[in-house]
């Protein structure tokens, strides 16, 4: 790991430095891409929505400790129950676990799911009470999904006030909401494309995935809000650099962060895909896994960028980024005599390396003390 | 220029921070120990939820007309009254609660019977509304629903095949024979004063309302009035769709089809103002009934027993008993001593005892009844008869209900969610652990034992919540948690990556732990901030899986403010102060050489080269 801490010190000093900023246009580029083919997948494969959305029935029986012919067991026990069922999904979770779904069970009354579970649980020699039983009235996807967008509009609204208060400019809020909603379509993008299905485990995923879209955004504009208070005062750089400066600063904290985030949820993944099949556990976490790591690319590689594009043109910031390139044209001339290379974080990012700086320091001083034989700077130094 | 803390910063006291903290932590467990000493029901786990003890869980949403509002104030009564329900029936540690703005769930642990489940969520929203027009039903409707099999106590009133949802109404469950629709008030009880001497016959008037083509220009007089059939129809049945707009009562009776579970939904919903149109559970007959006169929030008390006929005989058949309020009273008075007056032969001398959109009986009504009390007899069995009466004396839900979901988890499936979900919290903690000491060294073993602490804060808090406010830990609570793990963690990472940068830029790890924490400090409260918010929007606006997911997420949110402030920074300024830490030794994880720190050679204003601060840590580290 010493090569990521050096990582890290490079990123730090200048020594490496990433373009995040200057080539937007090529991140822009490949999320509007990607959104394309999220958009694709919404709007042309379309979702695959959980019983809770449609309606219906599920039954699971746990436990079993004869798999053999489950899917024709099955239908015979419920045949026997209540009739027949002829949209009957049967599917095997884990290696003990038989679940099936289906619009309507018998005439949908509890009693008849009460004889379905009695007749599964003999078949498949379980206890009675370890079967367990769902039914879903077909208006309760709508219930969840209104309360589900209330939430998130009543949460969007909450957090654009407390952005623009905290960061004082509206702009962060509004990059911040960009990335949010980058986050969120591609994730239910990828839910598309990939059919996984998506039921109310899977929303609070979605409206978690906001808080921690949010949370690595603010991480990353609390310090470009640092550098950029820096180079206002000092003048060495200019708005993009300054943020193109705090997010190689982040970087290294963004890739921990989310490692350490996605370790745990990864977990969850694993063993709910393994052991337990579709559910809370693996729903939530599913989404949460997707999200993280689509909220750590887009507080880099979108917000930032998008900050940048709404701040540049601020008089404030025009007025920075002519005291800067003053500056750094100075240097630069300064640091040409010195004969050292440049490293790419002067260009992008606006930092110089500390033996650069010395070495033009060096040169300047030099340069002064030559230019104390002039006739107007002995007059300068009588001013003063 | 000293490398440790600058003058005039406060002094930090991080010793005293550290033992306040554990003594928190002392109190939450002394908490428990205390709960556990003093009641039975403390415990040393959290309490789990439905999903995870196994159990069942209906969630009920109400069915109300177009033009009917719901206030929190019905949701309230509606949940209060369920609840007494539920204790009613002997079930121990159910819950009641709202969902969202106007629904109701109702967990109960175990597995409860499925009569109990009916009359839980059966709404029995009683009314006495007086019979208008009553006509028999088609008889090729009569064979639609019912199945050649002998009616039993959980049959259905419609089981056409319409869509799954359960209804709620089947537990009226008078599971009536054909005569039980008709009869009279038996005027059995001693108070009545005149003792009717022959009960009416059961025939229904035939060719009711010969249709009074008069101008409904002037407004029915009184509840019982047949120009109530000549009215136009209320707003909802229009939207149904099953009669134009404009038609009247009258023509609703001829579209009205009693096998049609939402036409009968539709009846329940229709406003106490105006009539309605609806059949009797055997679906042999129509009526128009008038605007109600009586409801079930009237009915003060309400029991059942063996039916008997005037002479004080038992007939063999079971008949509830009611007791009117003082406002019930009158309103049964006034309603009797009108219907009386029409003839027994008019349906208008009969009053239909309704639920749920379905005259549960139509009476004929010989005199008025003004002592306040009445009794109904439908072809009910004692046990039917006894889950209605209870119903009715647990109160009239304000609504009728409808079932919008019924789960019934497995205890042993809720054992292996939560032992996996374990399972892998304690792996995806592990893997975290393995990589913070990879990443940061001793420093690592700051996170490892702050995630203790506040693992230890969070279980104990979940655990006495469970005591003090009934919070149960569900699946959705449990993930949560474990998703807590990697935000919680990340606060450090933000914290020590600051420390890193100040190293980095040539600071004394003393001074560079101050100023890093004052710069953390100020990202992770914004960041725990906005985690906040998230988890208490979704907190106060959704419902009971979100809300437990909500909850921890938010409840692991506070404890991680708490954690960093009151134990990993403190923990890291006093590990500053050691030789190991202050020093920068190799494996401290803040070596400043392998921080890159040796190549400041140019150091700016306040910052001091690594020779200097090395040589401070050294004094230091031996004073």
């Amino acid at each position: 790991m010493a090569s990521f801490a050096q990582l890290g010190n490079d990123l730090y000093t200048g020594r490496r430095q990433f373009d995040f900023v200057g080539k937007r246009r090529t991140w822009y580029i490949a999320s509007i891409i990607l959104m394309l083919i999220a958009a694709g997948g919404i709007f042309i494969k379309g979702l695959n929505l959980s019983l809770e959305f449609t309606g219906g029935s599920e039954l699971r029986v746990p436990g079993v400790s004869n798999m053999d012919d489950y899917e024709q067991r099955t239908e015979d026990a419920i045949t026997k129950a209540v009739g027949g069922e002829s949209q009957l999904s049967v599917t095997q979770i884990g290696d003990n676990q038989v679940r099936i779904q289906t619009e309507q069970l018998g005439t949908g009354t509890p009693a008849d799911t009460a004889k379905v579970r009695s007749e599964l649980a003999k078949e498949f020699d379980v206890q009675r009470a370890d079967v367990t039983s769902t039914f879903i009235g077909p208006s309760w996807g709508d219930t969840v999904t209104k309360q589900a967008i209330l939430a998130l509009l009543w949460f969007l609204a909450l957090l654009s006030i407390v952005l623009a208060l905290y960061f004082r400019t509206w702009t962060m809020a509004v990059a911040a909401l960009v990335a949010l909603a980058h986050d969120v379509f591609f994730t239910v993008g990828i839910y598309s494309l990939t059919g996984f299905e998506i039921s109310p485990a899977t929303m609070i995923g979605f409206l978690t995935i906001l808080g921690y879209s949010i949370y690595d955004t603010v991480v990353v504009f609390d310090k470009v809000r640092e550098n950029t208070h820096e180079a206002m005062s000092t003048g060495t750089r200019n708005f993009d650099q300054a943020a193109n400066y705090a997010v190689n600063q982040t970087v290294v904290r963004s890739i921990n962060t989310s490692v350490i985030a996605l370790l745990p949820v990864a977990v969850v993944v694993f063993v709910g895909f393994v052991f337990l099949g579709p559910g809370t556990l693996l729903d939530l976490a599913l989404s949460l896994f997707i999200g993280i790591a689509v909220g750590t690319f887009s507080s880099i590689f979108i917000a930032t960028p998008l900050l940048c594009d709404l701040r540049r043109r601020e008089p404030q910031m025009r007025e920075l980024a002519k005291r800067a390139a003053a500056h750094q044209s100075s240097q630069k001339v300064a640091m040409a005599a010195s004969g050292s290379r440049a490293t790419p974080g002067e260009g992008v990012s606006g930092v110089v390396e500390p033996e650069r700086a010395a070495k033009a320091a060096e040169v300047h001083r030099e340069r002064a003390s030559k230019r104390t034989t002039h006739p107007l700077a002995r007059l300068d130094r009588d001013d003063s | 220029m000293s490398p440790s803390s600058k003058p005039g910063r406060k002094k930090a006291r991080p010793k005293t921070t550290i033992v306040a903290l554990l003594l928190i932590v002392g109190v939450l467990f002394g908490g428990i120990a205390l709960t556990t000493m003093q009641s039975p029901a403390g415990q040393w786990t959290p309490k789990l939820g439905l999903d995870l003890e196994g159990g069942r869980q209906i969630v009920l949403e109400p069915q109300v007309g177009e033009d009917q509002e719901i206030n929190s104030q019905q949701v309230e009564q509606a949940v209060s009254i369920i609840r007494r329900r539920v204790d009613g029936s002997g079930v121990a540690e159910a819950e009641v609660t709202t969902l969202g703005a106007s629904n109701i769930v109702v967990a109960i642990p175990g597995e409860p019977s499925e009569d109990m489940l009916d009359s839980l969520s059966a709404s029995s929203q009683l009314t006495f509304r007086p019979v208008i027009v009553e006509q028999q039903n088609q008889p090729v409707e009569i064979t639609l629903p019912q199945p050649p099999e002998p009616p039993k106590a959980s049959a259905k009133p419609s089981s056409s095949g319409s869509k799954a949802t359960a209804k709620p109404s089947a537990t009226a469950k008078s599971s009536a024979t054909s005569s039980g629709a008709r009869g009279t008030y038996p005027e059995a009880y001693p108070a009545a004063e005149s003792p009717s001497p022959k009960p009416t016959k059961s025939s229904s008037s035939k060719a009711p309302a010969k249709s009074t083509t008069k101008p409904a220009a002037d407004k029915p007089a009184n509840p019982s009035d047949e120009k109530w059939a000549q009215e136009p129809v209320e707003s909802l049945w229009v939207k149904a769709g099953v009669v134009e707009k404009g038609a009247t009562y009258q023509e609703l009776v001829g579209a009205y089809n009693c096998a049609d579970t939402e036409h009968q939904q539709l009846s329940a919903a229709a406003s106490p103002k105006a009539p309605t149109v609806m059949c009797d559970q055997q679906a042999q007959a129509k009526y128009i009934v008038g605007p109600v006169e009586v409801n079930g929030s009237m009915v003060e008390d309400a029991s059942s027993g063996p039916e008997t006929n005037q002479q004080g005989q038992q007939t063999g058949g079971t008949q509830i008993n009611l007791e009117f309020d003082d406002q019930g009273k009158k309103a049964f008075g006034d309603m009797t001593t009108r219907l009386s007056k029409f003839p027994e032969t008019q349906p208008q001398n009969k009053s239909a005892i309704i639920i749920d959109g379905q005259v549960l009986s139509a009476l004929g009504t010989n005199d008025a009844i003004t002592n306040g009390k009445a009794q109904i007899t439908g072809s009910f069995t004692p046990k039917s008869g006894k889950v209605l009466a209870e119903q009715l004396k647990f109160g009239a839900l304000p609504f009728s209900f409808e079932e919008q979901t019924n789960d019934q988890i497995s205890p042993q499936l809720g054992q292996d969610q939560l032992r996996m979900g374990l399972i892998a919290g304690v792996i995806g903690l592990v893997l975290v652990i393995i990589y913070s000491l990879f990443q940061y060294r001793a420093l690592g073993l700051v996170t490892v034992a702050s995630l203790g602490i506040a693992g230890l804060l969070t279980y104990g808090t979940v655990t006495i919540l469970g005591h003090l406010a009934n919070f149960r830990l569900t699946m959705a609570g449990v993930t949560g948690l474990i998703v807590a793990i990697g935000v919680t963690a990340d606060s450090f990472i933000v914290y020590f990556e600051r420390v890193r940068d100040e190293v980095r830029s040539g600071r004394a790890l003393r001074a560079a732990v101050e100023t890093g924490w004052g710069r953390a400090r100020r990202t992770i409260i914004i960041s725990d901030v906005v985690n906040f918010i998230a988890a208490a929007v979704l907190y106060l606006l959704s419902e009971s899986n979100v809300k437990a997911f909500a909850f921890t997420l938010g409840l692991s949110t506070l404890i991680d403010i708490l954690v960093v402030m009151l134990f990993t920074h403190p923990a890291l300024t006093l590990l500053a102060r050691t030789k190991f830490f202050g020093g920068g030794h190799p494996w401290s994880g803040l070596d400043p050489e392998r921080l890159g720190a040796k190549t400041a050679t140019y150091a700016g204003r306040g910052r001091v080269t690594i020779a200097d601060r090395q040589a401070a840590a050294a004094q230091e580290g031996t004073a």
